[in-house]
């Protein structure tokens, strides 16, 4: 077995035969011509037919693939009007007496020299337009038009790298994945294979060679990695990760786009909890509602001090622009506890988990909490943030908390500072205290978020990070169904909204039991919202 | 001789899509029109001259035109840069 390295860019498992794409690489040879006018029309009218084919394409592409994708074909089009690239062609022509074919190859090699040696990456890579549509006007010159590449059965296309016209032609239908030797992940064949949903792995360099051709190999393009010749125990697990993500597939298709509601009618939002700004994406990939649970503590954990406030006011405005306009709620500072960060200075304690924590050290610690708060409210005038405040035991500490926005919004509006005026502020439920007093913390508050494990814990008096406990860690213990059932009946006596981000959320033995009790938000892991849109729909 | 300075917004600066629309967009009109960024120039109807310039987010870039209608060239060609780069 042989395996190569490259990058992914869209992922899924590919199985099957190579097929070793070869440009045809007409040789161009230079010949000397003594009509100058005669070979100039012979160029002009390749051109027309060039630019007729490329109409074609664009409106195939439209079809196949969306305008954003078919555009390129149209750029090409313009390409092949520049005048310095025709007056550089008829020029050759005209002073060297030389044929039509050599003097846009030509050309064609200086124009992509030209975008080949400025700095920006993507400017380098349209060298490959360039080079694309010279090759196409050739092809006329030569009479030889388009040549296909035609697929008689489905095959992993390999090639030193595939250019637009190329990748758009391909029966789809035969194209097990792609896998190039060049290619960076702005390159057109990137592009398609995100498009086409085709496993795509490029940029594997000189180890892809031609002696490949016909031989049986994976592709995985979620990992970027290809086997040749896989052994049996990588077949085995690849065949196990392509049937999941197939699954996965299906379940995207089936339900991206739809409601989460029950047969006779209840609706709940299905929302995303995320630790980090790039799992932004994955929430939106699998269709999350918003995200419910944002965890600021990575801007903390990844930083060497404390992290600024432009820092702080850069990350979670970009998450609420990347979810336009979709609730983004996020919960403020939640370290102690299991997690610990060394410039915090915090003493050992013998009950971290009943410890110095979360909003006990934001209250003591102010200068920290407004730091984020500012970046909070500065941050919610992009989009649709609301912010949730992690162990709340007492009334007071929801009062003390208002209190600093106060003081914190006082201090914008004196500097200032454009920040936004009302921003939907919630806690979470994660302790019985909290839960047992929760018909008057629901006065305080826009909302409730259930933290089923911390609540869990607390409730048992169990300490979740000691495996032996496992027999007595109920996370269905009657006790906790029944304060679960208190907190949503308070919440909406008040009309204010209850969401579960624990782990019960994705739990689907207990997804009608929490549509009952009214439960109107459930926020898990983005991998998880498919399916718990499936059950929902199947619920009653 | 019109102008106006522009700084690009779009965060991929002037790619080959932009840049092709805008060649279709300059040669719509019977004047002159040239884009600059910093000492380089490059007629707005090419365009490989344009995609040649590597315009940038954050780059400021002038737009110039002669002719008869430059008036208006500049005028929607402004309005052209506000919406689109």
């Amino acid at each position: 077995m042989i395996t190569l390295n490259g990058k992914s860019v869209y992922g899924g498992i590919a199985i099957g035969k190579i097929l070793f794409y070869k440009k045809k690489g007409k040789s161009v040879k230079r010949r000397h011509i003594e009509n100058a006018e005669a070979e100039k029309k012979r160029f002009q009218s390749a051109r027309t037919d060039a630019k007729e084919e490329l109409k074609q394409l664009y409106i195939r592409a439209l079809e196949d693939m969306g305008e954003a994708n078919a555009m390129i074909f149209e750029t090409h089009e313009i390409m092949l009007d520049d005048m310095d690239y025709i007056e550089s062609v008829e020029n050759m022509i005209e002073t060297q007496k030389i044929n039509a074919e050599y003097a846009v190859a030509s050309t064609s090699d200086n124009f992509a020299k030209m975008f080949e040696a400025m700095d920006d990456p993507y400017m380098q890579g349209r060298a490959a337009d360039v080079r694309d549509i010279s090759e196409r006007v050739i092809n006329h010159l030569c009479g030889a038009g388009e040549h296909r590449l035609k697929l008689s059965e489905p095959v992993i296309i390999a090639a030193e790298d595939l250019t637009p016209s190329e990748t758009v032609q391909l029966d789809k239908d035969k194209v097990l994945g792609f896998i190039t030797m060049l290619g960076s992940s702005t390159s057109h064949t990137a592009i398609l294979a995100r498009t086409m949903n085709i496993p795509a792995v490029i940029g594997v360099g000189e180890g892809l060679s031609e002696k490949y051709d016909g031989r049986y190999a994976v592709a995985d393009g979620t990992a970027g990695v290809i086997y040749i010749d896989p052994d049996e125990k990588t077949m085995a697990s690849m065949q196990k990760k392509r049937s999941e993500e197939i699954q996965e597939r299906q379940l995207l298709e089936e339900f991206k786009g739809k409601e989460n509601v029950t047969r006779t009618g209840k609706k709940i939002n299905i929302f995303a909890n995320i630790g980090n700004i790039s799992d932004v994406g994955l929430a939106v990939k699998n269709d999350a509602g918003g995200i419910g649970l944002f965890r600021s503590e990575f801007l903390y954990l990844e930083n060497d001090t404390y992290p600024t406030e432009e820092q702080q006011f850069r990350a979670y405005r970009q998450v609420a622009e990347n979810m336009a306009g979709k609730k983004v709620i996020i919960r403020t500072l939640d370290i102690g506890a299991d997690k610990k960060i060394g410039y915090f200075n915090l003493a050992k304690e013998e009950n971290p988990a009943l410890g110095y924590r979360a909003i006990r050290i934001c209250l003591t610690r102010p200068e920290i909490f407004k730091t984020q708060l500012r970046a909070l409210y500065r941050a919610a005038l992009f989009g649709n943030i609301s912010i949730m405040f992690p162990m709340i035991t007492s009334v007071w500490e929801v009062r003390q908390i208002k209190k600093i926005i106060e003081e914190v919004k006082t201090d914008l509006k004196q500097q200032g500072i454009p920040f936004k005026e009302v921003v939907e502020l919630g806690i979470m439920i994660e302790t019985p205290a909290a839960a047992i007093i929760s018909r008057e913390l629901a006065k305080e508050v826009d909302f409730f978020s259930i933290g089923t494990n911390d609540l869990t814990q607390y409730t048992l008096a169990v300490d979740r990070q000691n495996t032996a406990l496992d027999a007595f860690y109920d996370p269905h213990h009657p006790a906790l169904l029944e304060l679960i059932r208190m907190t949503a009946e308070n919440a909406h006596a008040q009309g204010k909204w209850v969401g579960i981000c624990g782990e019960l959320g994705a739990d689907m033995e207990m997804t009608e039991t929490l549509l009952d009790m009214g439960i109107d938000e459930l926020s898990v892991s983005p991998a998880m919202i498919l399916p718990l849109r499936k059950k929902v729909r199947e619920c009653e | 001789m019109k102008s106006f300075n522009y700084i690009i917004t779009d965060p991929d600066g002037i790619h080959a899509r932009p840049a092709g629309i805008l060649v279709k967009k300059a040669g719509g009109y019977s004047s002159n029109i040239q884009l600059a960024k910093g000492g380089k120039k490059a007629d707005a109807k090419r365009i490989f001259g344009i995609m040649g310039l590597g315009v940038k987010a954050g780059d400021e870039v002038v737009v110039e035109a002669e002719g008869e209608d430059e008036e208006k060239a500049v005028d929607e060609l402004k309005n052209f840069f506000e919406t689109n780069l």
